[in-house]
């Protein structure tokens, strides 16, 4: 059973976010990367990026696959996570801690309240 | 509508992840690609292969029509051998890759792969209706009834003789299955049941191939899991058997292998006897084998942190911005040396060892250089 933690927004596309006043942290749920398995490398947006709500901006390969990751919110990307583009298998053992991809000044907040609950989620996944 | 394996039920019950390969729904994992090409390459790991096709093809003149629908010799194969060979067109591209094994006197199986039963029935047929001797040669397409399973790496001799036990009785004579070299096959008892064990494999590791009977695989698997668990052995889907030959380079159709490319360019030339007289496709392999071919198949490792290159990319000479020169046909993420790995085709001239490359992956380009084949070597 796939951990989701309750304090935490998603998105349909699997991508948590964690918003603490006018930035969020983005990064992807436990499912996926469970469903991923593997994750071999990981690509960010840039430093400086605007990147719009759904917005694909960053790439989770897995030794199969290449997967698009998409913005769950708008904003100007701020942070990325140097530890997990050099260590992409965090996205495994940590997805929601030291997994985490990249922060994001947020445009729009109100964005945020249309992101699914853990609860929404939780059903969306079948967990 | 996919086809399914009998072996469908076992794999849900393992929880394996159920894809589409070639039509066939088949289980691409079970836990995760690494730790099943890890488990392979230092233990043991078994897989479906029940999807394949098998071909028997008997009579008097089963050699003489083998010999001139594939490339190798089959004259080379005693009772209780197989031999890797290809099938060709007439213009010497690739029909499909295929093992022959000689079970009796005349009597030959073609173990061929699941997406080509179709072109290869039809093709062997026709070559069939135009073989002089055809009344003397008989081609049973057995896929429907017949299926097979893969026992694989370097701990699976410890206990296959416990999985099928016994002298062989037919194929080769030997006292234990274990007693098979590379390339030999025997039949052997299971339950009561006979079933043919080869010492082959598509992994690189040393294994073993069963084929039996549908209705014996469920039965052939639940007691090699129970026979091999405790040297470690685990169920390997379809994306571990897919890293674990690209790192020892061995081709699969419709990557390295088609119908408009010859096993020349595909660098399996030396499964091809141009000693053994006429066969299907000789003339244009004969010329390439004296004259050389324009393009080849090479085997290339990334050289700097990237993401893993993946068929389809675009393959650059290093430095070289006025076009590309090839194309990927395979590629990964190697599990066993953690880089990325891949081959593809390029002019000839681009193809000797240690030419600096470049893999265009989304726009960008990182660098890479061939390597001599296999890849990864124990």
């Amino acid at each position: 059973m796939s951990n989701v933690p309750d304090k935490l927004k998603y998105a349909k596309s699997h991508e948590w976010v964690r918003v603490e006043g006018d930035t969020a942290t983005v990064g992807i749920t436990d499912h996926a990367q469970h469903e991923l398995t593997d994750v071999v490398f990981v690509e960010l947006p840039k430093a400086g990026r605007s990147v719009g709500a759904g917005e694909a901006c960053a790439v989770v390969e897995s030794v199969k696959t290449a997967s698009d990751i998409y913005s769950p919110v708008s904003g100007v990307v701020t942070e990325l996570n140097p530890g997990v583009v050099s260590n992409p298998a965090l996205a495994n053992t940590d997805p929601y801690g030291a997994g985490w991809f990249y922060k994001i000044k947020l445009t729009n907040p109100a964005e945020t309240s249309s992101l699914l609950t853990a609860a929404q989620y939780k059903s969306q996944i079948g967990g | 509508m996919l086809k399914r394996t009998p072996l469908f039920d076992v794999h849900v019950r393992s929880g394996g992840r159920m894809v589409e390969f070639g039509g066939w729904e088949m289980p691409v994992q079970y836990t995760s690609i690494v730790d099943e090409h890890l488990a392979v390459r230092k233990a043991a790991g078994i897989f479906d292969i029940a999807h394949m096709g098998e071909v028997m093809v008997s009579g008097e003149a089963a050699a003489d029509f083998l010999n001139h629908s594939l490339t190798n010799d089959i004259r080379k194969l005693f009772i209780g051998l197989g031999q890797y060979t290809l099938m060709c067109n007439e213009r010497g591209g690739v029909v499909d890759d295929l093992y022959a094994y000689r079970l009796g006197e005349n009597e030959y199986l073609l173990i061929i792969n699941a997406s080509r039963i179709d072109a290869d029935v039809e093709w062997l047929n026709q070559l069939w209706n135009a073989f002089p001797a055809r009344e003397k040669v008989t081609l049973r397409n057995v896929s429907d009834t017949t299926g097979a399973v893969a026992i694989q790496g370097p701990a699976v001799s410890t206990f296959i003789n416990s999985c099928f036990t016994g002298k062989s009785t037919g194929g080769l004579h030997v006292e234990c299955a274990n007693d098979l070299k590379k390339n030999e096959i025997g039949q052997f008892d299971f339950n009561g049941d006979l079933v043919w064990v080869s010492r082959t494999g598509y992994t690189g590791e040393d294994g073993f191939e069963v084929v039996a009977e549908n209705g014996l695989l469920t039965a052939i698997w639940d007691k090699v899991c129970e026979s091999g668990k405790a040297s470690g052995l685990v169920p390997a889907g379809l994306g571990a058997r897919d890293t674990l030959r690209t790192e020892v380079c061995y081709p699969l159709y419709g990557h390295e292998l088609d119908e408009n490319t010859t096993p020349i360019e595909a660098g399996v030339g030396s499964f091809v006897a141009l000693d053994k007289g006429d066969f299907v496709g000789k003339t244009t392999l004969a010329s390439q084998k004296a004259g050389g071919v324009t393009r080849k198949c090479v085997a290339f490792k990334m050289t700097d942190k990237s993401p893993p290159p993946r068929p389809q990319y675009t393959i650059w000479k290093a430095g070289d911005t006025s076009a590309p020169i090839g194309t990927v046909v395979s590629g990964t993420q190697s599990p066993s040396l953690s880089l990325g790995i891949g081959m593809g085709y390029v002019p000839a001239t681009d193809a000797k060892p240690g030419t600096p490359l470049e893999i265009e992956i989304r726009g960008r380009r990182f660098p890479a250089v061939t390597v001599g084949k296999p890849i990864y070597r124990k």
